[in-house]
């Protein structure tokens, strides 16, 4: 026989023998879980499947984007906990963004205060468990804050108590769609605006200020929309009524203990992303850009930030994901998000299984979209870079 | 590599912790191992909770002392695991822990669909309301737009939002998950109303900055009779369990303390005197010691004394005995004759 | 944002003081009319803000009283600590044995740091661990030299947190390592099952993962056969890990040149040994400093066994705030374990620090 290589040693056979065998290995556990499962479920008579959703729910969630009440099904309960999530997420993800640049920055700073201090805030923030914060900053705001019936008014409008803080917002009026269906206009016209922009720059050399315009149209068209409107102005203005304040809009102690602690937390991270990020760029690169003649502010729009975001976007995801994934600790301090809700819901129906699941399917479809995103622009980011 | 030896040894050490236990039945299984493992609250005082020094105290640690004693003849066979609301049961079923008094309350769907068996009542409770005074609130019905502070996933929670619909009145829920963290926020104003069972109420109140600023509406809205609770499957555990608390409620009917139980086995009562099993008969049933039920008195105490230590009108908490006197005293702590 | 300062100026501008007090202030907080007004601002904060503060946790402050004394008093209760300080780092350890988890965290702690030196990285050393884990097993357990048996239900508080971490990084890390190669595999089955373990793990918050141990896992077992729920939240601790280990140690393993696969090939080494010999020794050197990164995360989110009812020393705070005569002191409480955590957590960084200097310059 001209292959005198036993089986065991061709490379390729093994391959396969060796996948089959851990395939074999993942199907067997799995099994062997799942039977025992199917036994114990049987033994114990716990419901199975996802029939439980359309149950009416009958507990109160105290936050809610959407109407809901304890006479809703378990399917809009857990829509409610998403959408928390959701906003305590992005709005999380856009202050972490906004003090992660600020604080990276201040540690760059000659002003040898700012910078001592901003290193002392990364320092001191990166290494306290979020949790830990989480409850400390809960306990702050609903013992540092007075009852309702005192609440501090700094002016008209704004209340701080230790129900949260409440503050007018304009009565609803038609106008207010109008304007911001006029803003989303404008801001789709001013992307084709760039685009367009962009090009003839490339065709001709002519520069093009789709910014400027773009900017100026989002300030004037909505306000011309609402004089349009006749220029509604009344206020829905909170006031004290029976045990709380009707009216206005309530942001609740629980959603800001929670927003306040992923924000400091995740900060101090994305200072030292940030950082890292401007200090990458050669210093060679910035005395180049001077001695061409640039501003410095076109060195920092030109050469500086487009090299320093490709250091910082795919860190910054991370944490970004990070963020959202921390906010499930939000049972811990009363926040209805999607894992609080979930929780009560295993609590009622016993349904451990589905539950967890539920949560995990959530978080990853939160996630993995997140990565496609972040790999599409990153492989926009690498185009750019030829 | 050596790092897998160590790792070796780590799997080693933690197969120990990995335990099967005897198949069918569980008293059996107890007695093999030489203590019962217990699934306690971990949290509310007075109830189920560790002290300064990491010993636990409370009215259900006392009865799953109780049943340590009649199984052991010593009180302190008992091991404790700390469980939230949500592991109690799979904990109890899967078989991580021989008994739960983790103030579960007895409801028909928990005995039958999860598998349960819950015995005597040790604590009878019902759901109440607590608000400050200074909102001149007199009873559970002005509540309408209150803002209301429950522990989540819990049949109280599930009973405050019954009642508010049934009463057409609007709810606007606080839930956290710690005892402690929500009379905290209570007290900071955070909520309008604190609803719990009507013991905890009490308790909490006494822990107030100031008490009588407080009070407790007379409504009632919910039973919670909280019983220790077994697996199905093992009658002979359950009765012992069973009447190992009906023994404290037994021993406070017959007058028997930890302090002059010596003295009742001198007794020349024929029922002291089963019931101490002078004459015996009864720890035979049972499958025990003939000593069990003196054991547990002289150990642990009769059902008045673990009440009066743990959560009685001397404590922090300062509760009256109420539903839980014995029915001579117009309460509802009834035992069966132990003959 | 700093603007680059014109590489003249330092030439042109009038001699100014050098050293001293004075020059140090100008050049480090009024360089500029910008930065003066910044650090005037930074300074009025810090007067509005610091002096409270320190009225609160020094002055006003008691350090070792019962609670009914901290009733009457505007400053910080920091009795709570003293008075509790058993139970917050020891919990259940039975009292009159307390001296062993402390001497077992001792010992843990001297051999980090006498582990910290890149010149006593040997074989030795692994010895040295092995003999002290067993003390410390030994010490923690009992059972031999007339120590009493302390059941592991019984580890609580410090040593709990410090056993979570430690074993949670010790068995994540090989078991990442091997994700890590399984990912970069080329036989596609495996890749796909590393893969997709991977990403799931790093898609889900942990506190799922947690849930899971303590809610689902004993679901799927036998009837009858139970697991620690230490154990079940150790294992769920350690699978997280690994996950993220695997991500970072296969950085190290993209960094790694072609050539060294090709030489490794050309000197006829099969895949074992190339990894064992050559790519492993390297791909991890060079991923040091994220591990650690990584380790001090794990260090930090084993606070979150908390959520499932495990002892760790966060919980063990919470028990001390249940307590009524404690209630209300959570401030102190809390500062003082965030000062705990701090403490391990810098350490654990600034080294990670000192690392990446010493790899830096290594090249």
């Amino acid at each position: 026989m001209p292959s005198a290589v036993p089986f065991w040693r061709d490379e390729a056979k093994r391959a396969i023998v060796f996948q089959l065998a851990a395939i074999a290995i993942v199907f067997g556990i799995s099994y062997y879980l799942f039977s025992n499962t199917q036994a114990n479920l049987q033994r114990q008579s716990i419901a199975t499947g996802f029939g439980f959703l359309d149950k009416e729910a009958s507990f109160e969630i105290g936050e809610s984007l959407i109407e809901y009440s304890a006479a809703d099904s378990y399917t809009r309960a857990l829509l409610v906990g998403a959408l928390n999530t959701v906003k305590v997420s992005f709005i999380g993800i856009v202050f972490t963004l906004i003090l992660g640049t600020v604080i990276g920055i201040s540690r760059l700073s000659k002003n040898w205060l700012v910078s001592k201090l901003a290193a002392a805030y990364i320092e001191v923030m990166q290494n306290i468990p979020v949790l830990l914060q989480l409850f400390f900053w809960y306990a702050i705001f609903y013992e540092a804050f007075p009852a309702p019936r005192q609440a501090l008014n700094p002016f008209t409008g704004l209340f701080l108590c230790n129900r949260g803080m409440i503050f007018a917002v304009p009565a609803a009026h038609p106008a207010h769609s109008a304007m911001g269906w006029t803003l989303l206009a404008v801001l789709v016209g001013g992307w084709v605006l760039n685009r367009w922009g962009k090009k003839r720059q490339a065709a001709t050399g002519k520069p093009f200020p789709a910014l400027r315009i773009t900017i100026a149209a989002a300030i004037v068209l909505p306000a011309v929309v609402w004089l349009l409107y006749g220029a509604p102005t009344a206020m829905d203005i909170p006031a004290l009524r029976g045990f709380n304040f009707k009216g206005g809009v309530t942001v609740s102690p629980e959603f800001s203990a929670l927003l306040l602690g992923l924000v400091i937390y995740t900060s101090a991270f994305v200072a030292e992303i940030v950082r890292a990020g401007i200090q990458s760029v050669g210093k060679g690169q910035i005395e180049a850009a001077m001695a061409i003649g640039l501003r410095p502010a076109k060195v920092l729009q030109l050469v500086v930030l487009p090299q320093a975001l490709r250091v910082i976007i795919p860190p910054l995801t991370s944490q970004m994901l990070n963020l959202t994934k921390n906010s499930s600790l939000a049972i811990a301090i009363g926040y209805a998000d999607f894992v609080a809700v979930t929780n009560t819901i295993i609590n009622q129906t016993g349904q451990a299984i589905e539950g967890v699941a539920l949560i995990m399917l959530v978080f990853l479809v939160f996630s993995l979209s997140t990565s496609l995103f972040m790999n599409w622009y990153n492989k926009k980011m690498a185009l750019v870079e030829r | 590599m050596k790092l897998a030896k160590s790792l070796v040894l780590f799997l080693a050490v933690s197969l120990m912790a990995v335990s099967f236990a005897y198949a069918g039945k569980d008293l059996d299984a107890v007695k093999a191992k030489g203590f019962i493992q217990v699934g306690v609250n971990g949290g509310v005082f007075g109830f189920g909770m560790p002290d300064e020094k990491g010993v636990w105290k409370g009215l259900d640690v006392d009865t799953a002392r109780a049943v340590s004693a009649a199984i052991f003849g010593d009180a302190d066979k008992v091991k404790y695991t700390p469980l939230t609301a949500q592991q109690r049961f799979t904990a109890l079923q899967s078989g991580e822990i021989d008994l739960l008094t983790r103030n579960a309350t007895r409801t028909l769907s928990r005995e039958t669909q999860l598998g349960l068996n819950f015995v005597t009542v040790n604590y009878y409770d019902g759901q109440g309301f607590m608000v400050p005074k200074a909102l001149g609130v007199k009873s559970a019905k002005e509540l309408d737009g209150a803002t209301v502070c429950v522990l989540p996933g819990t049949t109280t929670e599930q009973n405050a939002a019954d009642f508010f619909r049934s009463n057409n009145m609007k709810m606007n829920p606080v839930v956290i998950e710690s005892t402690s963290e929500l009379a905290k926020t209570f007290f900071a104003g955070r909520c309008d109303v604190l609803t719990s069972d009507a013991s905890q109420l009490a308790g909490t109140r006494a822990v107030a900055p100031n008490p009588k600023d407080y009070i407790i509406l007379p409504e009632i809205i919910s039973k919670e009779p909280l019983a220790p609770a077994v697996r199905h499957g093992d009658d002979q555990f359950r009765d012992i369990v069973d009447f190992s608390v009906l023994a404290m409620i037994n021993a406070e009917e017959l007058g028997i303390t930890s302090a002059n139980v010596d003295e009742m086995l001198k007794s020349t009562n024929p029922v002291v005197q089963r019931f101490l099993g002078v004459i015996p008969g009864n720890g035979e049933a049972l499958g025990l010691d003939e000593k069990w039920a003196y054991n547990i008195v002289k150990q642990v105490g009769n059902y008045g004394e673990v009440f009066e230590r743990n959560v009685g009108v001397n404590t922090k908490l300062g509760i009256e005995r109420g539903l839980n006197a014995l029915w001579t005293n117009g309460g509802l702590m009834y035992s069966p004759p132990f003959k | 944002m700093s603007t680059p300062t014109q590489p003249t100026r330092e030439y042109l501008a009038a001699p100014v003081h050098k050293d001293g007090a004075v020059a140090w202030l100008r050049k480090n907080l009024f360089s500029s009319w910008f930065n003066s007004v910044l650090t005037v601002l930074t300074m009025l904060a810090l007067l509005y803000t610091i002096p409270p503060l320190i009225k609160w946790a020094f002055i006003d402050s008691v350090w070792n009283t019962s609670a009914e004394v901290c009733r009457d008093i505007d400053g910080a209760c920091w009795s709570i600590i003293p008075r509790n300080i058993k139970f917050i780092l020891l919990g259940f350890f039975p009292e009159g044995q307390e001296w062993r988890p402390i001497l077992a965290m001792i010992l843990l702690l001297g051999l980090v740091i006498y582990s910290k030196e890149r010149h006593r990285w040997k074989k030795a050393l692994l010895w040295y661990w092995l003999v002290g884990l067993i003390v410390m097993g030994t010490l923690m357990y009992g059972g031999v030299f007339g120590m009493p048996v302390v059941e592991t239900g019984q580890w609580s508080g410090l040593p709990l947190t410090m056993m979570l971490s430690f074993f949670g990084m010790v068995c994540a890390y090989p078991l990442g390592v091997v994700l890590a190669l399984g990912r970069r595999s080329k036989m596609p089955a495996i890749r796909t099952l590393c893969v997709v373990y991977i990403e799931m793990i790093r898609g889900v918050p942990l506190i799922s993962l947690l849930f899971m141990s303590s809610i689902m896992f004993p679901l799927f077992l036998p009837d009858g056969m139970t697991i620690d729920k230490v154990l079940r939240a150790q294992v769920a601790i350690i699978l997280f890990t690994a996950a993220y280990i695997a991500e970072v140690v296969r950085g190290g393993l993209q960094a790694m040149p072609k050539g060294q696969y090709e030489a490794a090939d050309s000197l006829g080494l099969n895949y074992r040994q190339t990894m064992r010999l050559i790519i492993l020794p390297q791909a991890l050197k060079i991923v040091i400093p994220p591990t650690v990164g990584i380790l001090l995360s794990a260090f930090k989110d084993t606070s979150l066994v908390v959520i499932i009812a495990l002892y760790d020393v966060l919980k063990t705070t919470k028990v001390t705030l249940q307590n009524p005569n404690w209630t209300g002191y959570s401030t102190e409480a809390y500062i003082f374990l965030a000062v705990l955590y701090f403490i391990f957590c810098y350490a654990m960084s600034s080294y990670s620090r000192r690392l990446e200097r010493e790899l830096h310059t290594g090249h």
